[in-house]
């Protein structure tokens, strides 16, 4: 890798990282994984002046249950959290997604913050945060804040995050029981980014669909929840000739997918009606045992 | 911690388990060796190009352009002579008098446009990525970062990017000459009686897209001086043909010029090349009299390793009502590029007597015309003209067998030469000294289960199931083992397909063996140390094989074209035989006895009818002090021997694919991949099965994934591994393969080349499977790779839904 020359800190606590951030500049980048920013250094097509490693700043890699939430820190490995009973148990949108990021070498370093923080609408991550209503935990020289996940993601690789600001961790609400969940990828080869995915979650009960998220993977400059598909699904009945495919084929409603050598527009448009079919009917069969 | 590979310990471990299945009587040759090469190889613990550091070395960038097609109006290099760590920087002008040409040795017709093909763009660019300055410096950091220093600015030429229209009227120009470069013509029987009231005729055109090599090694070099001699190291396959070509392009004397290939991790033909960088960085070196080095990125290397395939193909087959094949004709387009590399016009030759594949017919006719165009240029990759040729016969086959409704397996039975015809004289006038394809169907389609999986394809029809099932059959020949020097010559080709060994005995009885192949990967140190072992009866550890170095190995015509065995392997039997002959000399004086009553085995020299004799080390030792030898007879226990092979290497086989095609989104998966060669003998099985593996894996990927796509400006869309999709291990089934063995007839091994079949037999296995899959749906061919949403669009266009 010959990237143009940075400078580069590893600050050990997160008070030094934000202090060191802050008087870094505006061109600074924060490093975790390195997974998305070292391509972009290596092509050039990025040029940090400093780097902010913050990949050993104690208290932000781990999981842990919060009651209501899973709190998962920002610099937890994507094998950590697959691994993490945790998550299996409580958030297992959360696992099945990731468990499908790109490959074992990538999953032990790239980290679950770091693919958030990128904003990239082609990560498996974002549209599970989506879909999942994830609260992103932020620091600054202000101090702390919280974002929403409907409103972290602003556009292609842009996040609500404010110059100087580093996310430290990121809470998972518990769903509770009577969920099922699934996470339908997409892609060419088992290395390569979502063409489209599709992150669905269904609460049934007594064969009547009761609630859907959906969080779709790849459809815009930003994932995309597809509330069309949410309200449609509503009530309708499970199972393969149920109301699910007629509410799937609302999964393209309101997207602006891009154009790429994998898909055009209108291409990824008809694969997100049929992967959310997909979902919808893989999420309904696999309960939580919690119910 | 990561754990730390030691190269000590893995070699241990593979020496270890080093042999998985041996031959009944103990030799070599046959035995499923692991590689003796590979503990360096894989610890990456060895002299891989970019591992050399030389002291005071310099690094080299280069500058590329970014333009299609363009003048070079203006050039200013001053902000990055002032750069930090910067030493030199030079522009195509700095070059103009010294850098000449890159060679195309391979002028197919007489009148073939040979543009000239300077390193380094003086005036003009023609293809994005074209090097157009280079900055020298002391690290690589410092090169890249003021390579964003000069400036360069360009007048915009219309670029031509396109094979048909590059021929249409009025077209821009790549070159003054013009966009066509030659058009080669061979014809045998007459192909206007074979298609004259012909009950079936089928017209396809095939589109081979555009593929980017990815050797697992970038490209690099090293090039140094004293200021009287050069040695270039390169991550080359073709260290001795470099050789010479690098000293008529720069002027350097041969004998004056040392050419080095040291391990070097993969090829597939894109180092079968001269490039503009080991010109430079010769050029380079002799300017500033300082060691450089050059290590490609990946992206730089999708942009500047030669391209393979891009041919349009029009194929037109004429049948009997029956399905017999009355004749065929090609004509071809292929894109070279914007200029003419090493054998980038001869590479459609290659394949200009494949296209009849393994069937009989009474006419053949062939054209092919070479077409420039604004890109990269293209040249050999992995098979070389044979993929092509066999993918658009064996796709035309199965076009054939649905046009009469036969079964595709019984359209090929029809047409192919039976076993007891061999050795057999095709319509091309090639002889196919050996073959059985009957066998190795016959095997294949029991390891398939050919018969039950028609049966659920039909279930799956009937039932309307949105994942299809495609059955996809490849009964392929090829030839390999480049090759006859007479015929080179008779294709004008500039060189000749010999190949050259020496082999020497040691004072202590171990063997040195010189190789003029240059191996990338193949295994040539232990399936040479396998040969010699059983032919000088030598344990299999005493063999060291040297090669790739011009200073040791002096004469060779280097890897490529599946030639190294059936061609560069004779020679180190002819020079063991020799080397056997010396010491039979030897012995018989020792042992007094005439050397008529002197036999050879398992390594000891014995008379015959007595208990006397002596062994191949201890004949080496008396050899070595001399004081006891026939009169006359040189104190040396070793031969050179020099093979140019009589016919070409036939390999076939039969491969089946079974895909499963989601009709709702368009994937596409292979559920089942059978494959069975007939390579001849076999030295390594475990080696052979490698080379099939692998190959099958990149035939796959051109049907299924690669494609180097530019746009209307003629910019390289792919140029990442994000982009251009390789597949891995996990993207690819188990393959199932067996071998049959019918042995060459051409050599003394009785083997044939297997380097590149797989790759030649897999594409359109994995293509007819997809089309057999979707052709009630109505459609008859989907254009590679085939992506899930060309195989969607397909389905909506070909299968009547509203597009």
């Amino acid at each position: 890798m010959i990237p143009a020359s940075f400078d580069y800190f590893r600050p050990s606590t997160i008070e030094e990282a934000v202090d060191v951030l802050a008087g870094a500049g505006e061109e600074a980048k924060v490093l975790a994984g390195g997974h998305s920013l070292l391509p972009l250094l290596r092509l050039r097509l990025a040029y940090p002046t400093a780097l902010v490693d913050v990949g050993r700043v104690a208290g932000l890699r781990g999981v842990s249950d919060r009651g209501d939430h899973v709190l998962i820190g920002a610099t937890t490995t994507h094998d950590e959290v697959v691994r993490s009973p945790i998550v299996r148990e409580h958030c297992p949108l959360v696992a099945l997604a990731t468990a499908t990021v790109a490959d074992p070498a990538v999953r032990h370093r790239g980290t679950f913050g770091g693919s958030l923080a990128h904003a990239d609408p082609a990560g498996d991550l974002p549209a599970v945060a989506l879909a999942l209503d994830m609260v992103l935990e932020v620091r600054s020289p202000a101090g702390e804040r919280a974002i929403p996940a409907a409103g972290f993601f602003l556009d292609y690789l842009e996040s609500a995050l404010a110059p100087g600001e580093i996310l430290t961790g990121v809470r998972v609400p518990k769903l509770g029981p009577g969920w099922g969940f699934h996470y339908e990828k997409f892609h060419r080869t088992a290395q390569a980014w979502a063409t489209v995915g599709v992150a669905a979650a269904v609460r049934q009960s007594n064969g009547t669909v009761e609630e859907v998220r959906v969080g779709l993977t790849n459809m815009g400059s930003t994932p995309v929840r597809a509330t069309a598909v949410e309200e449609a699904a509503r009530g309708v009945e499970a199972g393969q000739n149920g109301g699910l495919r007629r509410a799937a084929e609302q999964a393209a409603e309101g997207t602006d997918p891009p154009a790429d050598l994998h898909a055009q527009p209108d291409y990824r448009m008809h694969l997100a009606r049929v992967l959310t079919h997909r979902a919808l009917l893989s999420a309904s069969a696999h309960r939580s045992p919690a119910t | 911690m990561t754990e730390q590979l030691d190269t000590g310990v893995v070699a241990q471990q593979i020496k270890e388990h080093d042999v998985l299945d041996a031959p009944a009587g103990g030799s070599e040759v046959g035995r499923a060796r692991r590689r003796k090469e590979d503990a360096r190889l894989v610890t990456g613990r060895t002299q891989w190009t970019d591992n050399i550091q030389l002291p005071g070395m310099l690094h080299v960038a280069f500058l590329r352009s970014p333009m299609a097609h363009a003048r070079i109006t203006r050039v200013d290099t001053s902000a990055a002579r002032t750069r930090r760590g910067v030493v030199a920087v030079f522009s195509g002008q700095d070059f103009a008098g010294e850098q000449g040409s890159l060679p195309c040795a391979w002028p197919v017709t007489p009148d073939t446009v040979i543009p000239e093909h300077p390193p380094m763009a003086v005036t003009t660019v023609r293809y994005v990525g074209e090097a157009v300055a280079c900055v020298v410096a002391v690290d690589r950091y410092a090169a890249a970062d003021a390579l964003e220093a000069i400036e360069i600015d360009y007048e915009p030429l219309e670029p031509v990017l396109d094979m048909t229209e590059a021929l249409a009227e009025g077209s821009p120009k790549v070159h003054e000459a013009g966009n066509e470069s030659f058009t080669w013509n061979f014809a045998g029987g007459d192909i206007d009686a074979a298609f004259h009231e012909a009950p079936v005729v089928i017209e396809r055109t095939y589109v081979q897209q555009r593929l980017i090599p990815s050797a697992m090694e970038p490209r690099a070099v090293v090039a140094q001086t004293d200021g009287d001699h050069y040695t270039l190291h390169s991550s080359t396959q073709i260290p001795h043909v470099l050789r010479v070509m690098l000293a008529l392009t720069t002027g350097i004397p041969e004998h004056k010029l040392r050419v080095i290939a040291p391990d070097v991790g993969g090829g597939f033909g894109s180092k079968l090349q001269v490039t503009a960088e080991e010109v430079l960085s010769l050029l380079i070196t002799r300017r500033l009299g300082k060691p450089v080095k050059w290590t490609e990125s990946r992206s730089e290397g999708n942009l500047t390793v030669h391209h393979g395939r891009d041919q349009l193909q029009r194929i037109r087959l004429a049948a009997d009502a029956n399905g017999r094949i009355r004749g065929v004709q090609v004509k071809l387009l292929a894109d070279m590029g914007a200029y003419l590399m090493l054998v980038t016009p001869g590479v459609p030759l290659l394949g200009a007597f494949m296209f009849n594949g393994i069937y009989k017919m009474d006419a053949y006719d062939f054209t092919c015309t070479g077409v420039f165009t604004n890109k990269m240029p293209t040249d050999a990759y992995r098979g070389a003209g044979r993929p092509e040729a066999t993918y658009a016969i064996e796709r035309v086959m199965d076009e054939l067998a649905a046009e009469i409704g036969v079964d595709p397996m019984e359209i090929r039975r029809r047409n192919w030469i039976q076993h007891s015809e061999f050795p057999y004289t095709t319509i091309c006038g090639l002889t196919y000294d050996s073959g059985n394809y009957e066998a190795a169907t016959d095997r294949a389609l029991a390891l398939f289960g050919y018969d039950k999986l028609r049966a659920e394809q039909s279930d799956r029809r009937e039932r309307q199931d949105p994942v299809q099932l495609g059955i996809g059959i490849s009964t392929y020949t090829e030839m390999c083992g480049l090759a006859p020097s007479r015929v080179l010559g008779s294709l004008s080709y500039g060189a000749g397909g010999w190949e050259h060994a020496d082999v020497r005995v040691l004072p202590t009885g171990k063997v040195e063996v010189v190789t003029g192949t240059s191996p990338h990967g193949q295994g040539h140190e232990t399936a040479w140390s396998q040969i010699v072992a059983d032919s000088l009866g030598v344990p299999f550890e005493d063999v060291a094989v040297l090669h790739g170095d011009t200073a040791t190995s002096h004469k060779g015509m280097d890897t490529y074209g599946s030639r190294s065995l059936a061609v560069g392997g004779i020679a180190v039997v002819r020079a063991c035989d020799k080397v056997k002959e010396k010491a039979r000399q030897v012995a018989a004086h020792l042992m007094e006895a005439s050397p008529d009553d002197v036999e050879f085995s398992e390594g000891r020299f014995r008379v015959r009818g007595t208990g006397t004799s002596q062994t191949i080390q201890e004949i080496a030792l008396a050899t070595f002090a001399a004081h006891n030898l026939p009169d006359g007879f040189e104190p040396r226990l070793d031969a050179s021997a020099t093979f140019d092979p009589e016919n070409f290497s036939f390999p076939h086989g039969t491969h089946l694919c079974a895909v499963e095609v989601d009709t709702e989104t368009g994937a596409t998966a292979i559920r089942s991949y059978v494959a069975v060669d007939d390579v001849g003998n076999v030295v390594n099985p475990l080696i052979v099965e490698g080379q099939v593996h692998g190959g099958i894996a990149q035939g796959i990927a051109q049907a299924l994934f690669e494609e180097a796509v530019y746009d209307s400006d003629g910019n390289l869309l792919t140029t990442t591994m994000a982009d251009y999709l390789l597949p891995s291990a996990a993207d690819l089934p188990n393959f199932t393969t067996d071998r049959t063995e019918t042995p060459a007839t051409s050599n003394p091994l009785g083997v044939k080349g297997v380097g590149e079949a797989g790759t030649i037999a897999s594409t359109p296995a994995v293509v007819n499977a997809i089309v057999d899959a979707l052709r009630p749906h109505g459609v008859h061919d989907v254009r590679m790779p085939c992506t899930p949403e060309r195989v969607w669009r397909t389905l909506r266009t070909e299968g009547g839904e509203p597009a």
